[in-house]
């Protein structure tokens, strides 16, 4: 049998006909035979499409494409354009293609403002040279080529960047500080060892367009007179960790990295290190004692890193968000970078928005945005029309605000003075079904999981207010176990070695500075009314749904359970051990937990 | 493998290139610990004394090290590791009674492995997937918008 | 690197490159490879790109790239035209690419129910 590689089918029901079908069947058999096509393209005629309207209609297989009113004019151009060289006739097919669906059009979009996530969605992170095409590297030409280090550090300074870690220490005085140090080698690192649960963002940026960050530090290598760079960056992010070695390797192919890039004097080059799953490791001087392949411990403050860092040498080390930035500040100027966002908090923060909310995802918003907005319009609200009850941000060093604070302008001053913190950008919204003293308890457990041990307010604090909490969810609180709760608070801020130990007791302070009445319920009345702490809770038979089938009463291990066959059973609450057996056991949906 | 290797399979062999390779790196010993874990599985004591003369780094410094970091392991880990992800975004989506069916299902605790060496429970840190809350991954495999009644079947897909 | 002007004329011929071009029917299909993506399934949606159209026998380029923040509704997927008009579709399934690759690809008619405006949970 002959194989064709083209088959053309031509309506030829009455409609169709009527206009003209078969002189068009005609025409395309003269022109495809004029080709010298014949061998490999068949026309056929079939029966009605079923799109009269647009008759007389071609369909081209194998694409499919389907034209409509084709006219006795257009088959030179289907012939030649199609079968010849491949290419569909657009003008020919029925779609109308001018509505815009992309998700820049997307209200939860519009309302961004990205600089950080410039590229993320847009280039190809595995390929430099859509960065490039991009603007890429263009800020590193100008610097090298036109600016000296002092007006590199005057612009990132005179921009009022804040460090995106959590912190919002100014960028251009970090700089500062370790240029003017003195050393014969300098270091400048990247922290992407993003572990605050629910925080996202870097992680983003280091898959979606990982030259930035190479481009950022190039940059700040050159403002303060470093050679040579690190990026620690969490072993649990494979693709981040790919895209960044084979970035770090097209750079260096193509003379972004190495020695005397530009033609200057200047030279670069750039390492990737992996973390090992140590909380810790975020923290500054843990960080670099991990880089140098030691027991990630932080130390004390002062010698600041900035004069004695990595390998005791003066060293910045920068937030992947915070680099994120400095290109587009070096080429669009530290006033443009000034019109966006607050007077003390310039430009944008990103958020990854997680949790009990519609749209969770990573939106970038200007400072100064307020939680409404952030939650309402950005994030389109709590699902299943439940109540908003409170967004946690900072992750572990974080706190929780509640609803009479949703109008609160988001910066990094204000959030301090709520009692939480910016943090890298985790924000998490809890509805009414969240309760408060459990979140403070996931909080503080994870602390006491990942202190490093060093000093004891953190090793030890930690770990006593844990067990307070866990008492208090499990229906054992007593009167005075709050302010213990808060004298170690206070011990731990004053004491504790480093920023993360110190900020460790934020969960609790927060959430008793503003839902004190859960705790109070959960000591007192030994009631959890959001329903989640499972000792709390009392199990009971609705007696209407009981059928009275005693299959409860077989499972209960503490024979707390009572009733005749086929008359309604009761949980005696004083035996229940809220095990839950006889919920699962009941065939009628009759026990509920309450 | 490099060229040095001659019995070209040999672990001990490769984890000597490896060690070859970053001896003159500042700050060797963690990278090497992450190739040794890739070749090995774990770091039993053996490996940590074989760095630890190669690098010369005391035996007492990588225990160090090896023990600081939950990424590193002294035992042996399941074929399969079911790592939970208890991030916020997933524990405030229910992550807890997704980890509880996994216990339950596998009668075993979190950081166990199951007899016959097939799982390993692990709770894990946020893996940043928070757009599918609560999610678990299983070696690459990632799960997620996960609710306790789909533990069982995830797991069967595994047993056979 | 040596100058300003070397980064240029790699910055112009890269932009042309990323043009969508005529032989390529005038499309350019790109995928979102993040983790987010690539966790709900961008890899095999990849692939039923490439085979939808090698099953058409028409080449257009379909490339990668990173998060653009709304990690719910990957995979997620943008055609580009060469009028610079880009639809993006969410939730991909291999069925839904293969009506995506007829219907828009192939006759230009964008595939409403499946694009990111279509859902009204999106604000």
């Amino acid at each position: 049998m002959h194989i064709y590689s083209s088959h053309v089918l031509v309506c030829s029901g009455t409609t169709c006909s009527s206009k003209q079908s078969i002189l068009i069947i005609d025409k395309l058999k003269d022109g495809i035979k004029r080709k010298k096509l014949n061998e490999k393209i068949q026309v056929i005629t079939t029966s009605c499409f079923g799109l009269c309207t647009k008759g007389p209609i071609v369909v081209i297989y194998p694409e499919g494409a389907i034209y409509s009113n084709v006219t006795l004019n257009d088959i030179d151009e289907i012939i030649n354009e199609h079968l010849v060289n491949g290419r569909i006739v657009k003008r020919l097919l029925s779609g109308d293609n001018n509505e815009n669906n992309s998700y820049e059009t997307a209200d939860f979009f519009k309302k961004q403002e990205r600089i950080a996530l410039r590229n993320c969605g847009v280039i190809n992170p595995e390929m430099i040279e859509e960065y490039i095409a991009y603007d890429g590297y263009q800020a590193l030409g100008k610097v090298l080529t036109d600016m000296t280090p002092e007006q590199v550090i005057d612009k990132v300074l005179d921009s009022g960047l804040r460090g995106r870690g959590g912190a919002g220490f100014p960028t251009g005085r970090k700089w500062l500080f370790a240029a003017k140090a003195k050393g014969d080698k300098k270091y400048v690192c990247c922290n992407a060892d993003e572990g605050d649960p629910g925080a996202f963002m870097d992680r983003s940026i280091l898959e979606g367009d990982p030259h930035s960050i190479i481009e950022a530090m190039a940059i700040a290598a050159y403002g303060i007179g470093s050679d040579q760079g690190y990026i620690y960056v969490r072993a649990e992010y494979p693709i981040a960790v790919k895209r960044l070695n084979i970035a770090i390797k097209q750079a260096k192919d193509m003379g972004l990295l190495g020695d005397n890039i530009f033609e200057t004097d200047f030279s670069f080059n750039l390492e990737l290190r992996l973390g090992a799953g140590a909380f810790v490791c975020g923290e500054e001087t843990a960080l670099m004692t991990s880089i140098e392949g030691k027991r990630g411990e932080p130390r004390p403050r002062p010698p600041f890193p900035a004069n004695k860092g990595l390998f005791q040498k003066p060293t910045i080390l920068n937030n992947v968000e915070t680099l994120a930035n400095i290109p587009v500040i070096i080429l669009k100027g530290a006033n443009w970078f000034k019109t966006i966002g607050t007077k003390k908090s310039p430009g944008t923060k990103v958020f990854a928005i997680g949790g009990k909310i519609n749209n969770t995802g990573l939106v970038e918003i200007p400072m100064g945005t307020t939680l409404r907005e952030v939650i309402y319009d950005i994030g389109g609200g709590i699902p299943n029309g439940k109540k908003f009850k409170a967004a946690q941000t900072g992750g572990p060093s974080g706190g929780c605000i509640p609803a009479s604070h949703l109008d609160v302008p988001i910066e990094y001053d204000t959030l301090i003075e709520l009692g939480s913190m910016m943090g890298s950008g985790g924000l998490i919204i809890m509805d009414e079904d969240n309760c408060m003293v459990d979140i403070a308890k996931f909080f503080l457990e994870f602390s006491v999981d990942e202190s490093c041990g060093k000093c004891p307010p953190c090793r030890i604090g930690t770990k006593r207010m844990y067990e307070i909490l866990k008492r208090i969810t499990e229906g054992k609180g007593e009167v005075g176990d709050i302010k213990t709760l808060e004298e170690l608070s206070e011990t731990i801020q004053a004491a504790a070695l480093c920023g993360l130990g110190k900020s460790s007791p934020n969960p609790v302070l927060s959430t008793l500075r503003y839902f004190r009445h859960e705790y109070e319920e959960h000591i007192i009345n030994k009631r959890c009314s959001a329903g989640v702490c499972k000792e709390l809770l009392d199990y009971i038979i609705i007696p209407s749904d009981c059928k009275g089938c005693t299959k409860c009463i077989k499972v209960c291990p503490t024979k707390a359970i009572t009733g005749m066959i086929k008359e309604p059973h009761i949980i005696n609450q004083e035996e229940c051990i809220k095990c839950g057996a006889c919920l699962e056991a009941c065939p009628f949906g009759a026990i509920i937990r309450k | 493998m490099s060229k040095n290797c001659q019995c070209g399979e040999d672990k001990v062999c490769q984890l000597d290139n490896v060690i070859k390779e970053h001896k003159n790196i500042a700050g060797a010993l963690i990278p090497v610990l992450h190739e040794a874990q890739k070749i090995f599985g774990y770091l039993p004591m053996s490996v940590q004394k074989q760095i630890s003369k190669g690098l010369n780094i005391s035996l007492a410094e990588i225990y160090g090290v090896v023990t600081f970091y939950s990424e590193f392991s002294t035992e042996p880990k399941g074929e399969y590791q079911i790592n939970v992800c208890l991030g916020t975004a997933c524990y405030v989506k229910g992550a807890n009674d997704i980890l509880e069916q996994f216990k339950k299902q596998l009668k075993i605790d979190v950081g166990q492995t199951t007899s016959d060496n097939k799982f390993s429970i692990n709770a894990c840190r946020c893996v940043g997937a928070c757009g599918l809350a609560p999610v678990v991954t299983i070696n690459e495999e990632v799960y997620g918008k996960l609710v306790a009644d789909d533990v069982k079947g995830i797991l069967e897909k595994y047993q056979v | 690197m040596k100058s300003i002007a070397e980064l240029d004329a790699i910055r112009k011929k890269a932009l042309n490159n990323m043009k969508v071009k005529k032989e390529n029917q005038g499309y350019k299909i790109v995928i979102g490879m993040a983790t987010c993506g690539i966790a709900a399934g961008a890899k095999p949606i990849m692939s039923a790109f490439i085979e939808q159209l090698e099953k058409r026998n028409i080449s257009v380029p379909v490339s990668k790239t990173g998060c653009v923040g709304v990690c719910r509704l990957e995979p997620m997927a943008d055609i580009i035209d060469d009028m610079g008009n880009k639809t993006t579709y969410i939730m991909l399934t291999p069925d839904k690419v293969e009506k995506i690759v007829q219907n828009h690809i192939i006759n230009g008619q964008v595939v409403s129910e499946f694009t990111i405006n279509s859902t009204q949970a999106i604000f």
